[in-house]
Formats: C-alpha cells, structure tokens, sequence
C-alpha cells in the first residue's frame, strides 16, 4: 500500500522474560490465593496418581479367582479409590474456577491499568495512534493474556507434578528402563526451545497484523458516510482484503508453525515408548525386569508423556500470551505527560493574566509552527486571535492549556511560568469549547454537568437556558434525561455545540477558551448565543478564535496571525486604521 | 451458529480431507498401545529377538506416521480456519460498509467494530480447534465404548447408564452457556465504547481535568464485564469436572462389579484392568466433546452478533421503477412534499436516544434543482439541513413523499449508480490516514489534471504548495496534522475533483475565512458551471449568490426563492441577513 500510513508497530526484538516477569508481577496481587491454588492442584494431582493404584489393589484382590474373593478388601480399596478420584476431581474444579476468577481479575486490573495509562498520556499520543489499535490492545490482547492465565498456570503446575510423580514411580518400578526416558526429555527439551525461537517472532507478527487491521477497520467504519458517498466501497474492501489478507497470513505463519510442535512431541514420546518396548523385552531376555514391571512402567511412562505432550500445546498458547502482553506494556511504558515538576504550584484563584514571551513551536522537530510569538492578556481582556486557515491559531491553545510544551521561550499564567504550575490546576482554570465538540453516551444533565461536580439540575438548566439550548432539551422524549447516543448519535452538530457550551457555562472559571467555538451554529441562533456569550465572558480572560470577524470587534487585543508568526496586534479600530493585514481580512467579508 | 456451519460448508472438501487425515492419524496412534501390548504380551515371552525388533520397527513406523499425518492435518485446519475466518471478515466489513444510515446506527459503531474483531476472532479460534477435536474425541468415545461393549457386554452397561446423562449436562450448560456469553459480549461493547470516548475526547477531559471521572466510569464498566464473564465461566466450567467426578464414580463401579463377576466365574481379572484402560480412553472422549462444546457455545455468541449484521436487512432495496411513483413534474432534482423522522423503526435499544421518537425532521418539503442551477439552504441549528441531504443521496428513506433524481426516484436507482453522480462534504467529514493525492482521488482512479484543478479551485493549492512532499503527504489518521481549514479544503477537492453532476457543500467552508470562502466559490462556479449545487450554510454571504435559497425552521419551508424576492417575502431571512451584514457595517 504505497503511502499508506503505517500503523501499528512491527515485531521488534522482544524480551520474553521480561514481560513474564510483568504478568507474574500481576499476579503477585493474588500470591495467596494462587499459592493455595497450586496446593490444591498439587494434592488434586496426587489424588489422580493414588487413585489408579488403589485401583490396582482393588483388582489384585479379584485376582483370587471365582469364589475366592474377599469383598471385604474390595470394598475397602474401592473406597479409597472413589475418595482418591473425587477428591482429587473436586480439588481440580476448585483450582479451575479459582484461577478463571484470577485470570479474569488480573485481566480486569490490565484493562484498568491501561485505561488509567491512556488518561495519563500526552495529547500528543492520541493525535498519532488509531483509537481501534489501542482498543484492540485492552480488548483482544488482554482477553489472550487472560486466557492463557487461567489455564495455564494450573496446567503447568500439574503437568510438573505428574511429570515428577510418574519419573519416580517409573524409577521405582525399573531403574534400568529409566535410561530410555534419558533420550526422549532432552530431545523434547531441545526441541521446544529451538521451536520456541522461530514461533515468538510470529507471534509477535500476529499480533502486530491484528491491531493494524482493528485500526483500519475503525477508520473506515467512522468514515462510512463518506465512503457511500463516493461509491467508494468497492475500493475500500478491496484494501481491507489486503490488510485481512496479511492478518490472516501472519496467523497461519505463526499457528501452522506452533500446530507441529504438538504432534511432533507427541512422536517424541511415543519413540520413547517404543525404545521401552526394546528395551524392556531385551531386559526381559536378561532376566532384568519382569512383564508385569514393563507393564507398570509403560503405564507411568504414559502418565509421564502426556503432560509433556500438553506443554507443547500450553508453549504455544504462551508465546501468544506474551506477544499480546507485550503490546500491552508496550502502551503502559509509553512515556506519560511529564510529571510536574518538583515543587510546582498548583494555580489557585487565578487572576487569569497570561503571557507568552517568544515562543516557538513545532509538532515534528524542524517543522516549526510558531515561531517567536508574544501575546498578553491582562484579567479580564479579551484576546482574539484571526488569521487565515492554518496560519496557527489552534496550536497557541494547545500551548496555553499545556497539552504540548513550547520548543523555546516560555508561557506565564499570573506571573507564573505554566511548566512549574500543576498541569490540573492550570487546565482546571480554563473552561473551553472546541472545534471538535465532545458528547458521551449518558444523558443531556451528565453531559452539560460533566465539567462541574455535583453540579444540581437548577444550575445545569440555567446553564443550558443561558445557552439557548433548554427550549431543545425540554423537547426530547425524556428531556434532560434523554441519553445521548455515542458521539451525538443524532444531534445535529449545531446542537452539539450548544451543549458544549452550556457546558462551559456551567463551569465557572476565571479564563476562557473559544475554538471557532460558534462556527456551527448558525447565524441565527448566534446571535442569542453571542449574548449569553458576552455574559459569560464578562470578568474573564478569554482567548477567542473565529472566522467571523464581527464576533470579535470588541475585544481587547486582536491578533493578527500569517504562517505562525504575530504580523499585527492591536484593537479593531486601531488595526483597521493601519490599513494593513487585519484590514484586507476585514474588507474580504464583503467581497 | 449457522454462521459457522455454513462458512465451513463452503470449505467442506478441504475440512473432510482434515477430518480424513486426522482419522487416519488417531487410528495410527491408538495402535501404538495395542503393538506394545501384543509386544509385552505375546511377543517378549517367546524370547526372540528378531520378532522384538520387527515389532519395535512398526512402532516407530507409527510413531512417525502418526507425526506426519497429524502435522498434515493441522496444517490443513489452520489454513482452513484462517480461510474462513478471512471470508467471514471480509463479509462482514462489505456489509458494514454497505450499510444504511439507519440500520448503522442501530448497531452503533463500537459495536459494529468490536463485532469485526473480537467476535470474529472467537469464531476464527474455534473453527480452528474444532475442526481436528471433533474427530479425536468421538473416536475415543464410540471407539472405547464399542470395544468394551464386545470384552463384557455387562460392564460395558455401567457406561451405558452414564453416556446419556453425561450428553444431558453437555447440552444444557451450552445451551445456558450462549445467553451468558452474550452478555459479556454486550459489556465488552460498553467498555470499548467508554474507551473509544475517552479517546476521542481526550483534549476536553484533560482541560477539565475529568481523567478520574472517567476512570471511574471504565471502572464501574470494566467491573461489571469482568463480574459477568466471571458468571458465565463459572458456568461453563461445571461440566467437565461433573463428567469426570460421573466417570470416576463409574470406574469403581466397574471395578467392584468387576470383582462379583470374577467371583461368579464370568470373567477373567485381567478383563477389568483392560476395562479400566478403555475406561479411560472414554473420558479423554467425552471431556474432548466437552471442550468442543464450550468452544462453540463461546463461539456461537460472537456467530450471533456477526450473523445480525450479516443477516439485516439491507433496509434500502432497491425498488422496480414501476413501484416508484412518478415526478410530477421536470427537474434534475425533485422533493415532492417529503416527511422525515429519524430512527423510528430501528431503534434497537430500549432505551430512549435524542432523536428517537422526535418530532418530524422534515416536514412536507417540495423544491426542484436545475443543471446548470444553485440551491442554498439555511436555516438555524437542528432545522433539517443535513436531513436534506441525507434524503437525497439516500441515506436514509422518506417516510412521506418521494425524492426524484434525473426524473427518477432515488430507491428505484441503483446506490452506487446513484451516489457516483455526487460530490459531497458532509458537516465532518473524514481525512483518512493516506496520502493527500489518495484522499482526493479517493479510489476513483482520477486524471492528474482533474485533482489539480480541484486543488485549484479548493483553495487546498495555496497550503500543498508549502508541503515539501505537496500531495504525496500524508495526512494523520483523522487528518490531525492538518487544520480545520487545511482539512475542509481538502475534503472540498475531494468533491470537487470528480466532476460530480451534484455537488453539496454542507457547512463545509465553516473554518474558513471570508476571502477564501468567496474565492472558493466563484472557482467553483466558474468550473462546474453545468452541476447541480447545493450549499448548506450560514452565512447569508455564502449562498445570497444562489438561484434559489431554501429557508428551513424546525422542519419546514419558510421561504423559498431568490435572494431578492426573499428579502421581501420572509421575514425571518431578512431578520439573518440583516444581523449578519448589520454587524459588519
């Protein structure tokens, strides 16, 4: 896909252990219970091992013969052959559930935790990563981990105690045959690790190609409108076929692959079954062991390589548990905003003064957006910001409220360089209505109080009235109760924007930020919008940026802004006297 | 559920060759055992060698046999599976796509994403799996039963007692299992859609310092997933453990009835320790055909969801001309007194949506719309503008009245056919992550000169030309490198760049400024001087040049005509005008 952005990060080196380390770090929350766990899958084990040998006891009392039997002592070792097998089922159910309600916590907690991660993160991630890549991270690769967790810790534990149980009772049954297992582990040993280091990298492919293609897919499903629009279907499948193409060749590399371990470890085993036979028949001719210790001894041998046969199965299921925890702690190790700095203050009761003195700016490094601006607001003042498209208006309020940091020169709010403010208390002293208005899914009063806590219905209806929005709540089906679909369902995007700033209205603070905030509402209803607007921009410092000139006469300072630098500052009558930049703008409206 | 029946079905020959191969396989290893036995049994007494090492060769001929035919066969699975689960995807993501306005926003797009992935994902891990289980496991299970039934038809009855009930448990926790699993299905939605939110929403949570807000919020979601997953494991989990707890009980059963028999002289004791082996080998049966139902009672949930997309209804069929009826009358573009409510009929969700139930959207609005001509709408916030365009290109259908493009009925054409005639920005539009050139051309496979001269005339010149890459840049997902004005100068070249018979412009010269904006339009009126038009906006300055203006309030026709005749005729057109102009003189 030539020029086709790429998304997602491809297989890198990864630290395999490291990142066991960082599950097990999870589960270290759980060390008690998981311990307790284990023991029950321990003694759950040890009941399946006693169980078939009581059984034997059993039989061996049948070997009497007709009439001879001593059902007594059938009983009897019958009984503790039930006791054994249940027991030993009982104890497995409870591990099983045990570790599924472990596996879903920890799984829960990962979730949280990235959560809690993406809201640390900088702006700056947001505007680089695809929402569906991130999402698939707590949603599919979470759900991996979890799977893996909840099965194979307990079968791990097990398979090691059987593996261990059955080596014993086949050392005690027949040291000699013992020698052929001297074969068969270190060739199963061998080969999972020499496997385990062609299948990681895969894995790690897999789920690589898995999130690119979860992103692609939210892209495309925002954009669908579009897409109809433009006829452009066809197109777009034919690039999906693409991407679900590589997906799903990068899971048939990695899972063909990890599909032979089973059966070929399973060869291995039965090669050592095999050599038993050998063995034990040539043993047998040397009068070494008997037929009824080759007997026993295949049986544990059976015991022995099943798990082992198992542990293929469970590498594979880890090695994909570790790639997708991987892409999780990738995204939790991702640098968070920048602590505040040691000692900063927290703004409080600003008086809304701002300065910015030379700043300079840029979102890549050499491709400055800003370059050497100053602009100050006294308390109070209105700064308005203009300019043409591009020209950098939007940046300066991303510099303001510190979702980036200025490359050089500095920003002060009352005095203060903003880097060595708390960054909460800065943006808390902001209220803002954006380009790109924001609505959740909750109801009309959720949405307007989201800025204010407990805020009370009185205060959100006059903040929604103050809006000229009440009228348009109040007919809705269920009127501030109504629950807004997500991203504004059906909301026109007029509407949206009222309700951002009631939102704003309700939210009280001592500066302002409005982002072409009324540019989608019509003339009409700004007009009224304007008023409620002067009300709420009395006493406050507010930073306006807007097309419509006419919005804008009254301030205080307006700013003059071409290609990210400050060509005229001045006030309207004052620029409009200079005959220069903000006066063509000016004279444009009426071509 | 079906779903998957009917994917596999379309690879039936390669999933039997699997099944085949995998039949073969199992045969081969279950003989391992009974060599070693005939060779511990029968053969190593004799004492001779040469028959040891005859028999240990077939061994190790099985042994690697078996290998190479399980590794075919999974091999075979797992390209079928990932076949499969491509085809499902790729379905679902055309149908998606293709989707009606109404019926899209009746599943909601988290849904409809999570639905592509992690849905299609859970099909695609058990389809995978199931195709090589379900072999092995009902070989163990009818293969050991039959056996046994031919050693001691009276032992072998215990097992016949238990099999039934053992299926019974089987059915019933699945058939509880799929329910539950939806429901964690449904949460998993929740918690996609709380995270896509914080997402896209990110700079406004910041500035109000909402992050723990909304940390609660995933909280409170994630929790609730995490309680009902939990709910429909621990369910799901009962039955292996009760099967083998019933099989256990068996066994001693077995083993004690074993012993009357050998009491009674029916029966030799070496016949129960062969028993207890087949035992076994139907256990490891049945707790296979278990896994096999838990995998699809898990899988059939996330079917479900796939199979609702894939099975909805395409909502907008398309109609035989004579259904439709006729223009009454000439014009490219025709509304004949059409009404609109949104989301009366798909409203999937009990719970009550702004929108939903609402008065009429559009309420018996007629106009016409030469070649050649121009039409501006206006109107204030929520009065019907976009509606009108959604009608038009067929979006979503009128429930009132009929919308005439070319003299025909816009459900009587075909979608494709329909909306190829258009070129449109919509309110927010979408900058996809790809080069500027690809989101112009936008797969339509355009001629140079035709995108340079949208870029032209889009004004987008002036900002590419600074681009060191010019149209090779590549825009951010969501055009974020680019400004609000930068992003709807591209989004007007895009429309403009096909030589749309229609072109609509709604709202989409709101960032820019003045200069620009009328720059723009006499470029577009210079070039495309033989489209239909239509503008949605609110500047009066922006459609005053217009052939006729449309004037909408809560849905219906205030005033229709020339930006002259309605300064005299509607009151509230000169009441905009004159706030817009007065403010500026």
């Amino acid at each position: 896909m030539p020029g086709r952005g790429d998304r997602g990060g491809r297989g890198k080196p990864k630290d395999a252990r490291g990142t066991l380390r960082r599950i097990l770090r999870y589960l270290a929350q759980y060390r008690g219970v998981v311990f307790a766990l284990l023991l029950c899958a321990f003694a759950s084990n040890i009941g399946s091992l006693l169980g078939p040998s009581f059984a034997g006891k059993a039989i061996g009392e049948a070997e009497a013969g007709p009439g001879n039997v001593d059902f007594q002592r059938v009983f009897y070792y019958a009984g503790w052959m039930l006791f054994a097998y249940l027991g030993s089922n009982l104890l497995s159910f409870l591990v099983n559930q045990g570790m599924m309600r472990v596996s879903r916590h920890v799984a829960r907690k990962m979730r949280s935790d990235v959560f809690d991660k993406l809201m640390a993160l900088p702006v700056q991630y947001f505007d680089r990563n695809q929402a569906g890549d991130i999402i698939s991270r707590v949603s599919y690769d979470v759900d991996v981990v979890s799977t893996s967790l909840s099965t194979d810790v307990v079968q791990i534990l097990t398979s090691v105690v059987t593996v261990a149980g059955s080596f014993v009772m086949m050392c005690v049954v027949s040291p000699p045959l013992v020698v052929c297992m001297l074969v068969t582990i270190p060739l199963s040993v061998l080969y999972t690790r020499t496997m385990g280091k062609r299948t990681r990298p895969k894995y790690s492919r897999r789920s690589a190609a898995y999130g690119h293609m979860n992103g692609f897919v939210e892209e495309m499903f925002s954009g669908q409108k579009t897409i109809l629009a433009y006829a452009h279907e066809d197109a777009v499948c034919d690039e999906f076929s693409e991407i679900n193409r590589d997906a799903a060749r990068a899971y048939r590399d990695a899972d063909s692959l990890g599909m032979t371990m089973g059966p070929t470890i399973g060869m291995i085993s039965n090669l050592g079954l095999s050599l038993i036979g050998l063995l034990g028949a040539v043993f047998y001719l040397k009068r070494i062991v008997d037929l009824s210790q080759i007997s026993t001894f295949v049986l544990y041998s059976r015991k022995f390589s099943g798990p082992i046969n198992e542990i293929a199965n469970i590498i594979n299921e880890i090695y994909s548990a570790l790639a997708a925890a991987e892409r999780v702690f990738q995204l939790l190790d991702h640098p968070e905003e920048a602590a505040d700095l040691y000692g900063a203050e927290a703004l409080t009761e600003p008086e809304g003064h701002v300065e910015a003195e030379h700043v300079s700016f840029g979102y890549l490094p050499g491709k400055p957006v800003l370059h050497d601006l100053d602009l100050e607001a006294k308390p109070g003042q209105t700064v308005a910001i203009v300019g043409h498209t591009g020209a950098g208006k939007t940046t300066v309020i991303n510099l303001l409220m510190r979702f980036y940091d200025v490359d050089a020169g500095r920003i002060c709010t009352d005095g203060k360089d903003i880097r060595t403010l708390q960054r909460r208390s800065l943006r808390r002293a902001y209220a803002m209505v954006l380009q790109d208005t924001w609505l959740f899914r909750g109801t009309v009063f959720e949405n307007i109080a989201y800025g204010k806590e407990n805020a009370t219905m009185d205060e959100v209806v006059a903040a929604a009235k103050a809006a000229r929005i009440h009228s348009y709540i109040v007919r809705l089906p269920q009127g501030y109760q109504t629950v807004i679909s997500e991203d504004g369902g059906n909301i026109s995007k007029g509407q949206k924007q009222l309700l951002t700033i009631a939102r704003a209205m309700l939210y009280d603070t001592r500066m302002l930020i409005l982002d072409e905030a009324t540019s989608n509402v019509d003339t009409h209803t700004e007009q009224q919008v304007q008023r409620a607007m002067r009300e709420l921009m009395r006493g406050k410092t507010c930073f306006v940026i807007a097309h419509r000139l006419s919005t804008i006469q009254n301030a205080d300072r307006i700013l003059v802004m071409d290609h990210g630098d400050v060509v005229e500052q001045g006030t309207h009558e004052e620029l409009m006297a200079r005959r220069g930049a903000y006066y063509k703008l000016y004279a444009s409206q009426f071509e | 559920m079906k779903l998957i029946l009917h994917t596999m079905g379309r690879y039936r020959n390669s999933i039997l060759l699997v099944m085949a191969v995998k039949l073969l396989g199992t045969l081969s290893e279950l003989m391992l055992p009974y060599i070693l036995e005939h060779l511990i049994d029968h053969v190593v007494p004799l004492g001779r060698m040469d028959r040891v090492i005859l028999w240990g060769s077939l061994m190790i001929l099985a042994a690697v046999v078996t290998r190479q035919l399980n590794v075919l066969a999974n091999r075979r699975a797992v390209e079928n599976a990932h076949n499969i689960s491509y085809d499902v995807r790729q379905a679902l993501f055309r149908k998606t796509v293709n989707l009606s306005g109404a019926r899209f926003d009746a599943f909601g797009l988290p849904s409809l994403i999570s639905r592509m992935t992690s849905d299609s994902y859970n099909v695609q891990s058990c389809v995978q799996s199931i195709q090589t289980m379900c072999i092995r496991a009902p070989i163990m299970l009818f293969g050991g039963i039959a056996v046994a039934l031919t050693m001691d038809a009276h032992m072998a009855l215990v097992m016949c007692v238990m099999a039934p009930v053992l299926i019974l448990v089987c059915v019933t926790v699945s058939r509880k299992g799929i329910p539950l699993y939806n429901r964690v299905q449904e949460k998993l939605d929740r918690v996609v859609l709380i995270m896509r939110e914080a997402i896209t929403g990110i700079r406004v949570v910041k500035a109000l310092s909402k992050e723990k807000y909304e940390k609660e919020r995933f909280a409170a979601a994630n929790n609730d997933m995490a309680a009902s997953d939990i709910r429909a494991s621990t369910i799901m989990a009962i039955p292996g453990p009760a099967m083998q707890m019933s099989l256990n009980i068996g066994l001693t059963a077995v083993v004690v009835l074993g012993a009357y028999r050998v009491n009674a002289g029916l029966m030799l004791p070496g016949v129960i320790l062969a028993f207890l082996t087949y035992f076994n080998m139907i256990m490891m049966g049945v707790m296979g055909l278990n896994r096999v139902f838990m995998m699809l009672s898990k899988a059939s949930a996330s079917a479900n969801r796939i199979a609702s997309v894939l099975e909805a209804e395409e909502g907008q069929a398309v109609l035989p001309a004579e259904a439709c009826p006729a223009p009454a009358g000439e014009g490219f573009i025709r509304f004949e007194h059409v009404s609109f409510s949104y989301g009366e009929s798909t409203a999937v969700s009990h719970e009550a949506f702004a929108g939903s139930g609402r008065e009429k959207c559009l309420d018996d609005i007629s106009f016409t719309l030469n070649k050649g001509e121009s039409l501006g709408i206006i109107g204030s916030t929520g009065a019907g503008k976009t509606t009108i365009v959604n009608l038009l290109m067929r979006f979503y259908d009128a429930d009132q009245g009929a919308v005439f493009v070319d003299g025909r009925d816009v459900r009587s054409m075909d979608k494709d056919a329909l909306h190829r005639r258009f070129g449109v920005v919509f309110q927010s539009d979408t900058v996809f992550n790809d080069s500027l050139r690809r989101n112009i051309d936008f797969g339509r496979g355009l001629e140079e000169a035709d995108i340079q001269n949208a870029v032209a005339d889009s004004m987008a010149a002036e900002f590419i030309g600074e681009l060191e890459e010019g149209l090779d840049y590549t825009a951010d997902i969501k055009g974020a490198n680019l400004s609000g004005g930068q992003k709807q100068r591209l989004l007007i070249a895009r429309a403009l760049a096909g030589d749309p018979e229609i072109l609509i412009l709604d709202d989409s010269s709101s960032a820019l400024d003045y200069k620009t904006d009328a720059a723009l339009r006499r470029a577009i009126f210079a070039r495309h001087r033989d489209a239909a038009i239509l503008m949605i906006a609110q500047r009066v300055s922006s459609v005053q040049s217009m052939t006729n203006i449309l004037v909408l309030e809560d849905g219906r026709c205030i005033g229709y005509g020339s930006h002259e005749a309605l300064l005299q005729s509607c009151p509230t057109y000169r009441e905009i005008y004159e706030t817009q102009m007065g403010s500026l003189s």
